[in-house]
């Protein structure tokens, strides 16, 4: 199928999906499903940025996801932890606000992790998630600490926006814009020059690469989406509290790209949307098999859970989706033929 | 300055620092044969902790009288023995097949598994907190002062037995065959294999000695604080961190690494404050690897070209 034909077929069927959910049964709850899926899908495309293009393993990404989260508040509030007001300036306004908040604290993170290499950059990145949760949680007069905030709707010309159905729309276009910039910036020298560092950091350098810009330069972009991404959880959700930016969540965003295919942009979309929905799908699959009452899975589901990433590494450890040159590094020659034709 | 809460700090910190250092061996011995960060080993920690508290519990129940040392000591052994063959199975069963594998499939092997270790024990014991039986821990919790400080028992017991345990170790890697064999893996598994050593039984001897001294710290751990399912995810967390202080893959770096780490939390929560203690924790991390890339005692290793 043409390419252009087939990106817009993908972009009705997003268009056209909330129609169809509303005539199916549960169909809040789908659109919930829906709307946290794609949340997930825009971290995981994000993370794959740092993670999956330029090769650095960052254990603190849900910090940025986090930040955005709470800039949108705060602007929301005009300034104050305390309830919303009705007059504070919008979500629209938070959005750039929650965007150049991640986009610096990407550039602060990225800064002086710029000499570290492997695991010790992970652990630093690591600790600068847990600080910025542990500050989230002690700056009472910021944040209101522990106790959460609270996040107006955002206000589309004089309207709450306040169904899922419309909120679904907001974080669609935010999935779709990281998409296209990812899938631009892949193609671009911006990304040959971040696979490049990935594969190796010298070879890069040699070759003319500004390797400490493109590793700051893939800090910031993967941080900006996941700053988008919070200011639309917040509003979305109306509340937001520290413990929903935990250490944890970079861990489920993590798997979702390794799992997916690491630096292939369908694989960890794959990811995103298969360990966003199997929770879901666990919780309601007793009903769907018609087995309600008979047993009851919901202790259960974390344990499957956990047993299904690690299953999925074994058998495929490159991921689901992998790259076409990953894919060949890992089964050698055989495969090169079955690949040879996919866009690298 | 008053010296007398100074000190207190310093031994308090050493205490939960001689626990952490305990955790860290396992991670920094597993990273440095397999560049593999186990972040099941937190989990492990917890069974470990479970199967100590399990064992005293059944002692009692059974009416076995044993005099207290000697009951902890058979709950040590039960506990140490029990977690070192869950370390065993979890790396012939989980990370063997995928050793061949990207480094990050491994880890997120290692996260899946840490995630079904933890909810297997909830089903099991539940989600409420437990403690140790009351005979053990106030059988520790008196002490006795010097000058302004106060000494308890469990501080005195936590501190001496991770001393041996580590004294024990360093023998083990130093003196012993398998020592060799672990330490020449660790440097060169492909040469150590052509010198005969087997990678395979080396690799199930450094979780099994890995393993066992984590249910040892969370003994010790259980014998001071209450335990539930999710300690292993904080304490696991805290002694890779200090397993990285000290230089990843390092053995005197995790005992240093755990201890500086602990000392430095007391002094953060004594002189500070207590929410912000985690946060100079994880800030003295940052600073420390950006002015030492490789920990504190972590070799600089050349790159490679």
């Amino acid at each position: 199928m043409h390419k252009a034909l087939r990106i817009g077929l993908v972009i009705v069927a997003m268009l056209l999906a909330p129609l169809v959910v509303r005539y199916l049964p549960q169909n809040q709850y789908l659109m919930d499903v829906i709307i946290t899926t794609l949340i997930y899908v825009t971290l995981a495309i994000g993370l794959n940025v740092t993670v999956g293009l330029a090769g650095l393993l960052d254990l603190g990404y849900i910090a940025f996801y986090g930040l955005g989260a709470y800039a949108a508040a705060i602007v929301m509030h005009g300034g104050a932890a305390q309830a919303a007001t009705a007059g504070g300036p919008g979500f629209w306004l938070a959005i750039p606000v929650a965007l150049a908040v991640a986009c610096i604290a990407g550039l602060l993170i990225g800064l002086p992790t710029l000499r570290l290499r492997g695991d010790y950059l992970a652990i630093v990145t690591l600790a600068f998630g847990q600080i910025a949760k542990l500050s989230e949680n002690n700056w009472d007069w910021l944040t209101n600490g522990p106790q959460g905030m609270e996040v107006a709707k955002p206000v589309l010309l004089g309207h709450e926006l306040r169904s899922p159905y419309l909120l679904y729309y907001v974080i669609a276009a935010i999935a779709l814009l990281t998409w296209a910039c990812v899938r631009n910036l892949n193609n671009s020298s911006v990304g040959r020059a971040w696979v490049a560092i990935r594969e190796d950091e010298i070879a890069a350098g040699a070759m003319g690469i500004n390797v400490p810009k493109m590793k700051l330069l893939a800090f910031m972009t993967g941080a900006a989406f996941a700053g988008l991404a919070g200011a639309f959880f917040a509003t979305k959700s109306g509340f937001i509290s520290p413990p929903s930016f935990d250490f944890i969540e970079t861990v489920i965003i993590l798997a979702m790209v390794v799992l997916g295919g690491m630096g292939s942009l369908p694989g960890v979309i794959l990811g995103g949307v298969i360990l966003a929905v199997l929770p879901e799908l666990l919780r309601s699959l007793p009903g769907i098999l018609n087995l309600e009452g008979t047993f009851d899975i919901t202790p259960y589901r974390m344990l499957i859970y956990g047993g299904a990433m690690v299953l999925i590494m074994f058998w495929r450890p490159e991921g689901l989706l992998p790259e076409a040159h990953r894919r060949r590094e890992l089964h050698g020659a055989t495969a090169e033929s079955e690949t040879g034709t996919a866009p690298g | 300055m008053d010296w007398g809460i100074l000190g207190q700090q310093i031994l308090n910190g050493l205490t939960i620092g001689s626990m952490y250092a305990l955790i860290a061996l396992g991670y920094t011995m597993v990273y440095g044969i397999l560049q593999l960060i186990n972040f099941a080993h937190g989990e492990v920690f917890m069974i470990g902790s479970f199967l100590g508290l399990g064992t005293l519990a059944l002692l009692d129940a059974a009416h076995v009288n044993l005099p207290i040392p000697l009951a902890l000591l058979v709950a040590f052994v039960v506990a140490m023995a029990g977690a070192a063959l869950l370390g065993m199975a979890i790396e012939r069963v989980a990370y063997r097949p995928l050793r061949a594998s990207p480094r990050l499939a491994l880890l997120i092997t290692a996260l899946g598994l840490s995630i079904v270790l933890q909810n297997a024990v909830m089903l099991i014991v539940g989600t409420e907190d437990r403690t140790y039986p009351e005979a053990y821990t106030e059988a520790l919790i008196d002490g006795f002062d010097i000058g302004a400080i106060h000494i308890s028992y469990q501080q005195i017991f936590t501190l001496g037995l991770a001393l041996v345990l580590m004294t024990l170790l360093t023998i083990l890697v130093q003196k012993t065959r398998m020592g060799k064999a672990m330490r020449a893996t660790a440097q060169d598994p492909m040469t150590a294999g052509l010198m005969g050593i087997e990678a395979n039984r080396v690799i199930a001897y450094t979780f099994a000695i890995g393993s066992a001294l984590a249910a040892a710290g969370g003994i010790l751990f259980g014998l001071t604080y209450s335990i539930n399912f999710f300690i292993g995810y904080q304490a696991g967390l805290k002694a890779f961190i200090a397993a990285v202080l000290g230089g990843i893959g390092n053995i005197p770096g995790a005992m240093v690494g755990g201890l500086v780490l602990g000392v430095v939390e007391a002094l953060g929560a004594g002189y500070v404050s207590g929410t912000w203690k985690d946060v100079i924790a994880f800030g003295i991390l940052v600073v420390v690897l950006i002015f030492r890339p490789s920990g504190l005692l972590g070799e600089r290793v050349a790159e490679k070209v």
